[in-house]
């Protein structure tokens, strides 16, 4: 096992652990903390697998989400405890776990085993017909995945040496039209959510007054 | 809201400049280095978010109000259908059409350095309205509510 | 295949909190749980072992070896989309508490205003 692998296993280990910690201590502080070592400990796994742009965007986001979390949660005093457990909740869920679990074991079957990603099946299945001496007769076996495609054309197409750059914003720029309008609508969202209209009647809070706000 | 102790102040105008740099040295630099418009995006947000919180709401609304952010984020966004649409001119939306120019340059690669640029801004003034609307809210509350 | 299982499992959890857990931000943490885990899940197919990251280098300009740089394009997008989300969720989080004064689903199903 490289050195790689043995730090993905520990930290997955340790993510696993922040989670369980995350949701079932009391606390809020200490749970939103333990979120936040979550997030940070996935940003070094993508490191570690190869993806120093989600590394960097996922270290940032965290640190907003965190920002925005303890915002919320925080400042007010609340002193809700979870007194009595909804049990029927509760079994439901751990069901679900189980289950979740045995069937991803049956469906992980079917996706590429770890380390060996569809186009590196694709190329050693062609290099194997090559070798035999029958390159790619058929029409089935001289499929091309996109991986390889864009691997081996973006950088003569649009000469930028970072190709998750040249495939989010130049093959697949579309997706990232659709990206900017939901952000977007995420934030206007919360403008409206938040807005001071209509907080001027004070002392009479009907639901019927809640429900004009957004006039 | 009131701003923090002196130190946070000092050290916050120290660390602006080096925030709004690198994030925009990592915005600029998307299609050669890691990280682009995103991450830069949401790095040069955070730099805002740190004004707001160590100089308190009024003074940070000084440097960078809400209206300006509001502005920013909608003329990026044009800027971005802007650029995807005159790809057009040259065969269909979102063509890049520009020049791409000599390999490993600032300005090469043809229009995904303007995109980038375009999200970057567009982000860092989504987030920093986000953020501004969920502290007023918080200004708003602990005036009109009896403790 | 075991990442895979250890990420569904971190998954699970997610789902877990979202069910049966009373306090909102409880709730929104489980959302927040459930979105690294899909973004991890994905990463972790496109790995290649002994693979460099899709980046391209003056000195050495040829792709072999590189990691799947396809699934990263959409994990981009889907992180920063997750962080709207959870601006939105926390939002609404702070509205419903000025209304009902508490985080507590069961009682916020319970008032009437």
């Amino acid at each position: 096992m490289t050195f790689a692998i043995i730090i993905l296993y520990f930290l997955l280990v340790f993510m696993i652990i922040g989670a369980i910690i995350a949701v079932e201590v009391r606390d809020l502080l200490g749970s939103i903390i333990a979120v936040g070592a979550v997030g940070f400990g996935l940003s070094i796994i993508f490191l570690f697998l190869g993806a120093p742009d989600l590394a960097i965007t996922q270290v940032v986001v965290e640190t907003v989400s965190l920002v925005i979390l303890i915002r919320a949660a925080v400042v007010r005093d609340d002193t809700t405890y979870d007194t009595h457990h909804n049990t029927f909740a509760v079994a439901m869920a751990l069901i679900f776990v189980g289950a979740f679990i045995a069937f991803g074991a049956l469906a992980y079957k079917a996706l590429p085993e770890f380390g060996n990603p569809i186009y590196a099946q694709n190329q050693e299945k062609k290099a194997l017909a090559e070798a035999n001496g029958n390159p790619a007769a058929k029409e089935d076996d001289n499929r091309e995945t996109p991986a390889e495609y864009y691997l081996a054309h973006s950088f003569e197409k649009n000469k930028a040496a970072n190709l998750v750059t040249s495939i989010v914003l130049d093959f697949r720029g579309y997706d990232t039209l659709g990206e900017a309008t939901v952000i977007f609508v995420s934030v206007i969202g919360a403008y409206v959510v938040l807005r001071k209209v209509g907080r001027r009647r004070e002392g009479r809070e009907e639901p019927a007054s809640q429900g004009k706000d957004e006039s | 809201m009131n701003g923090m102790s002196p130190i946070v102040k000092a050290t916050t105008k120290v660390f602006m400049g080096f925030i709004t740099v690198y994030s925009l040295n990592i915005i600029a630099y998307g299609h050669l280095t890691p990280g682009g418009g995103f991450a830069g995006g949401t790095m040069w947000a955070c730099g805002f978010i740190l004004l707001v919180l160590a100089f308190g709401k009024e003074d940070a609304f000084k440097i960078v109000s809400q209206r300006a952010a509001s502005v920013a984020d909608c003329l990026a966004a044009f800027t971005f259908l802007l650029v995807a649409i005159l790809g057009i001119s040259a065969g269909g939306f979102f063509v890049n059409f520009l020049s791409k120019g000599k390999e490993f340059n600032l300005v090469s690669a043809g229009t995904l350095l303007w995109l980038n640029i375009a999200i970057g801004i567009k982000v860092s003034a989504c987030l920093f309205g986000v953020f501004v609307a969920l502290a007023i809210f918080k200004r708003s509350k602990t005036s009109s509510e009896v403790q | 295949m075991t990442p895979y299982l250890l990420c569904s499992l971190i998954f699970a959890i997610g789902v877990y909190a979202i069910i049966a857990k009373k306090n909102l931000i409880k709730i929104v943490i489980g959302l927040l749980l459930l979105e690294y885990a899909v973004n991890l899940l994905l990463v972790l197919v496109g790995y290649k072992s002994g693979g460099k990251p899709p980046i391209i280098v003056p000195q050495n300009p040829s792709t072999a070896n590189f990691v799947d740089p396809l699934p990263q394009a959409l994990v981009l997008t889907s992180i920063v989309i997750g962080l709207g989300i959870t601006a939105l969720m926390v939002a609404l989080c702070i509205r419903l508490y000025e209304k009902y004064k508490t985080f507590d689903i069961s009682k916020i199903k319970r008032l009437k205003g």
